[in-house]
């Protein structure tokens, strides 16, 4: 296959970004997106020129280190894949293929397709665990988890983290990525004691960092490459109404 | 000098007690006196920061990654193995300690693994507090599954994500921390030199990835956890940004390097497409449970799968190993794997594959609960191959996974550097010449949640507190200004090779010569190459950009700079190496049908290597494994 690429390039957060084209000759089916950057890289390289930077690291989708903007998509084409397990069968001869990276105001771009997401750790810093101190656990099975409920909060657990959601979100909203996290927790018996403030706390901290708001467009389950549903936003808001209403002011003080 | 592995005294069952009673606690008004660099955020460095930091010591945790929740423990899919004994099928501690001492093929030191075992309950216990979400029973009591290596069920499991689960636990557990301010992350952030002061490590030089600006931490006790160096095989089932830099630095610095050539080889990869091939991918062990490993029984076969009759398939595993069959361990199936392709037995494009094969077990128990137990498997099979898998069978070759060596540690996790803990996937401690499935992820949370957080104690009360080296000392100028030259160096050569092509250059030579089959020869020809190869490196690598800034080139550069060092130690540890042992396969020591022989008059030891400077022979020291509670026999599974 040919087929071109049109890539943003910017050199570092404060220079002015453009998008530049490259021509790609001998694109295989079996070579994944990021194979098909690898290999332009190499020529840019031998050239002189500045290779293209792009966040990645497991390559088999379950780090959540790689996302851009495919084509206008966050992650591409393909439902459920991100941008590392997209394969280039998903593409015909003579496309042009456009990579952006992912856009949103708590994203500020690093350099090239590279962004900044670590607004996304402090959401789960505000909130987003059980505390637990090592060793305090009781015997696992003095837990019991009713087999639908432990199935559902791993449905919610299976989040990356990768920010396609926000990237696709029209407001730039990181509902589906938080409501994931308190719906991990506030699923399990464990999570039960801290629920209020986590909900609280978390979203709280999502609009001091800059997140839009909901306004339910569903951009977010679209792209989500695990398959975190818009149930679970749903889950957030109960969560937090309720958690509005009875939270004591110094729950949600104290961590 | 001797090396001193400081076993405590007594029965095998009583030392871990004995031993966290016999060593001095650490007053806890003094421990937010003491600062401890962590090196890693997978699960032992991320369980570890997290909980030193509870424990109220000051805690600086590192990573390459953008958050500490990406380290690649997450891509471990299939379990957590636990002596639960919740199935009631037999198991025990003792057990789970026998065969993690038979399944690393009597290389391994029995009173580390007794450790691991005994503190493998408390994990699960720990984990489940933590939120994650293991499979479950209708009743509500937590699922366990079976996995190579064992006859009993021991294995938890989160899915096929068992790993991202327990990282994200013990990533909370680190977030809660580091909101409390016990622990302060840097993320983007990459070791590049170990400090060593009188003797002692005290401290790193990191250089920030996006800012290119290199600086120095200071500390009371450095520790790393920074994974294995499978990638020194260029393809490889770890993330692209696994590296041995942090370890080699250490190394270099005086550390000893133990056993370097045990690296394990996984059965069940999906095979090479070509050229372009960045990274290989493992489709989960578990997979064995239901599907059946089998390659046409005449070489050259032409026919589809379905077309050949039962008669003309050869199960090999079956054959060979009728009591564990699909599920003998992974050393055993990937040598297995690789001689019937070698017989030209091997199915798929370039004949480097056999089938795994799940038609019995769907016509079993339905297609239903194959999906339910192994869909997502069968998905990522397809998006990658772009074949679907239940139509064909799956294709599946060994691939480079996890490597046993390591930096060598003492009972404590010290290594032979005072103040340098090492842990989880970087030491070598516990799982000799080969790592049953389902262990490595027990051992990063034992080392990180129930070990160091006792054992740092015995190093630390040694240390009078207030007493650390500040960052001006001249040690940590010293190494910033090696940092900084070897950056330079990189940058300045100017050659025609990028950093790449030296990489898999380098890959190819470790697998041919240093891989699931090794020889004399073979070994020498390595060790002849990897110094050619190395030598051109420095001659001819192209590194774009400059160290002042997000420069990934740059960064690859440093850690290929290492690998070329490091693969070097390996290749010369199995040539002298001269038995077979675990996934230490030389081809001079085999059985009559195949099997790894080794000598245990001559080298039930285990080889930590010193640096002796460049162009020098490493020296080694040899540390003898003794075997007081498990017979040593030859492991059979058949």
């Amino acid at each position: 296959m040919k087929l071109t690429l049109k890539i943003w390039r910017q050199e570092s957060p404060s220079a002015k970004g453009r998008l530049v084209a490259y021509p790609m000759d001998h694109v295989e089916g079996d070579m994944s997106f990021l194979e098909l950057l690898d290999i332009l890289n190499q020529s840019l390289i031998k050239k002189g020129e500045a290779p293209v930077a792009f966040d990645h690291d497991c390559r088999e989708g379950i780090c959540g280190s790689c996302g851009f903007m495919i084509s206008g998509i966050a992650h591409g084409p393909q439902k459920l894949t991100t941008t590392c397990q997209l394969f280039m069968r998903q593409f015909k001869d003579g496309d042009t293929i456009v990579a952006e990276p992912f856009r949103s105001k708590a994203f500020p771009v690093i350099k090239d397709l590279v962004v900044d997401r670590s607004a996304l750790d402090k959401i789960v810093q505000a909130g987003g665990f059980i505390s637990a101190r090592t060793g305090s656990g009781p015997d696992a099975n003095a837990i019991l988890i009713p087999k639908e409920k432990a199935d559902k909060s791993m449905d919610a657990a299976a989040c990356i983290g990768c920010g396609a959601c926000i990237a696709a979100c029209p407001n730039g909203s990181a509902m589906l990525f938080t409501s994931a996290k308190i719906s991990h927790l506030g699923l399990l018996p464990q999570g039960q004691t801290e629920r209020h403030q986590r909900a609280l706390r978390m979203v709280s901290k999502m609009e001091e960092l800059g997140f839009g708001a909901c306004s339910n467009h569903g951009e977010c389950e679209a792209v989500c490459p695990k398959g975190i549903t818009l149930e679970f936003i749903a889950r957030l808001n109960r969560d937090f109404l309720v958690a509005s209403v009875v939270a004591t002011k110094e729950a949600v003080k104290k961590v | 000098m001797t090396l001193d592995a400081k076993i405590p005294s007594g029965p095998i069952e009583k030392k871990w007690e004995k031993h966290r009673f016999d060593m001095k606690l650490v007053n806890p008004s003094n421990k937010r006196k003491y600062k401890v660099i962590v090196v890693g955020t997978g699960l032992a460095g991320g369980a570890a920061a997290a909980s030193l930091g509870q424990l109220g010591y000051e805690v600086e945790a590192f990573c390459y990654q953008d958050s500490a929740r990406r380290a690649h423990s997450i891509a471990a899919q299939g379990g957590i193995n636990a002596a639960k004994n919740y199935q009631n099928d037999g198991d025990s501690i003792f057990r789970l300690f026998y065969d993690t001492v038979k399944g690393g093929d009597f290389r391994s030191r029995e009173a580390n693994v007794y450790r691991l075992a005994e503190v493998s309950n408390a994990i699960i216990d720990q984990c489940v507090a933590l939120g994650v979400p293991f499979a479950r029973e209708y009743s509500g009591y937590l699922a366990n599954r079976s996995f190579g290596g064992a006859q009993v069920s021991r294995t938890f499991y989160a899915r096929g994500q068992t790993g991202q689960q327990l990282l994200l636990g013990a990533y909370a557990a680190l977030s809660r921390e580091v909101a409390l301010g016990s622990v302060k992350m840097y993320p983007r952030h990459e070791m590049l030199e170990l400090v060593v002061i009188d003797g002692h490590a005290k401290g790193i030089v990191v250089r920030d990835m996006v800012t290119g600006k290199v600086s120095s931490h200071a500390a009371d006790t450095v520790l790393l956890a920074t994974g294995g160096y499978g990638n020194v095989f260029y393809l490889s089932t770890n993330a692209k940004g696994c590296n041995t830099t942090a370890i080699w630095r250490a190394h270099r610095k005086g550390a000893f390097f133990a056993n370097p050539c045990y690296t394990q080889i996984h059965p069940t990869c999906i095979p090479v497409a070509g050229e372009h091939q960045s990274k290989l991918t493992l489709m989960s062990e578990s997979l064995r449970n239901d599907g059946r490993v089998w390659v046409p029984k005449k070489a050259g076969e032409q026919r589809k799968p379905w077309e050949i009759p039962e008669d003309d398939r050869d199960y090999y595993l079956e054959r060979k190993y009728p009591s564990y069959g699909n599920l003998a361990p992974r050393d055993i199936s990937s040598r297995a794997a690789k001689q019937v392709c070698d017989e030209g037995r091997g199915v798929g494009p370039g004949g480097r594959g056999v089938y795994l094969d799940f038609t019995d077990s769907i016509s079993r128990l339905g297609k239903g609960v194959i999906e339910a137990r192994y869909g997502n498997l069968f998905e990522m099979y397809e998006r990658i191959t772009g074949e679907d898998p239940w139509k064909w069978p799956m294709r599946i070759y060994p691939a480079m996974h996890y490597t046993m060596g390591g930096l060598w540690v003492d009972y404590n996790l010290m290594s032979n550097l005072p103040g340098l803990h090492v842990l989880g996937e970087a030491n070598f401690s516990d799982h000799g010449a080969n790592r049953l499935g389902a262990s490595a992820l027990m051992q990063g949370l034992a080392d990180g949640y129930f070990v160091i957080p006792y054992t740092i104690a015995d190093y630390l009360t040694k240390v009078k507190p207030g007493t650390r080296a500040g960052v001006d000392h001249p040690a940590f100028k010293e190494a910033e200004a090696e940092v900084a030259g070897r950056m330079k160096k990189l940058l300045s050569i100017g050659g025609t090779k990028t950093v790449d092509e030296f990489h898999k250059e380098l890959g190819q030579v470790m697998w041919e010569f240093v891989g699931m089959g090794r020889n004399e020869a073979g070994l020498k020809t390595a060790l002849q190459k990897i110094p050619q190869i190395r030598e051109r490196f420095w001659k001819e690598v192209l590194v774009p950009g400059s160290g002042a800034d997000f420069n990934q080139e740059l960064e690859k550069a440093g850690r290929v700079a290492d690998f070329l060092e490091m693969g070097e130690l390996l290749a010369y540890d199995a040539l002298m190496r001269d038995e077979s042992c675990g996934a230490h396969f030389r081809e001079e020591h085999q059985t009559p049908d195949g099997e790894a022989m080794r000598d245990d008059e001559k080298y039930a030891y285990v080889a930590a290597w010193e640096f002796k400077g460049e162009g020098k022979a490493p020296e080694l020291h040899k540390e003898a494994l003794e075997f007081e509670n498990v017979h040593l026999a030859q492991r059979s599974y058949k």
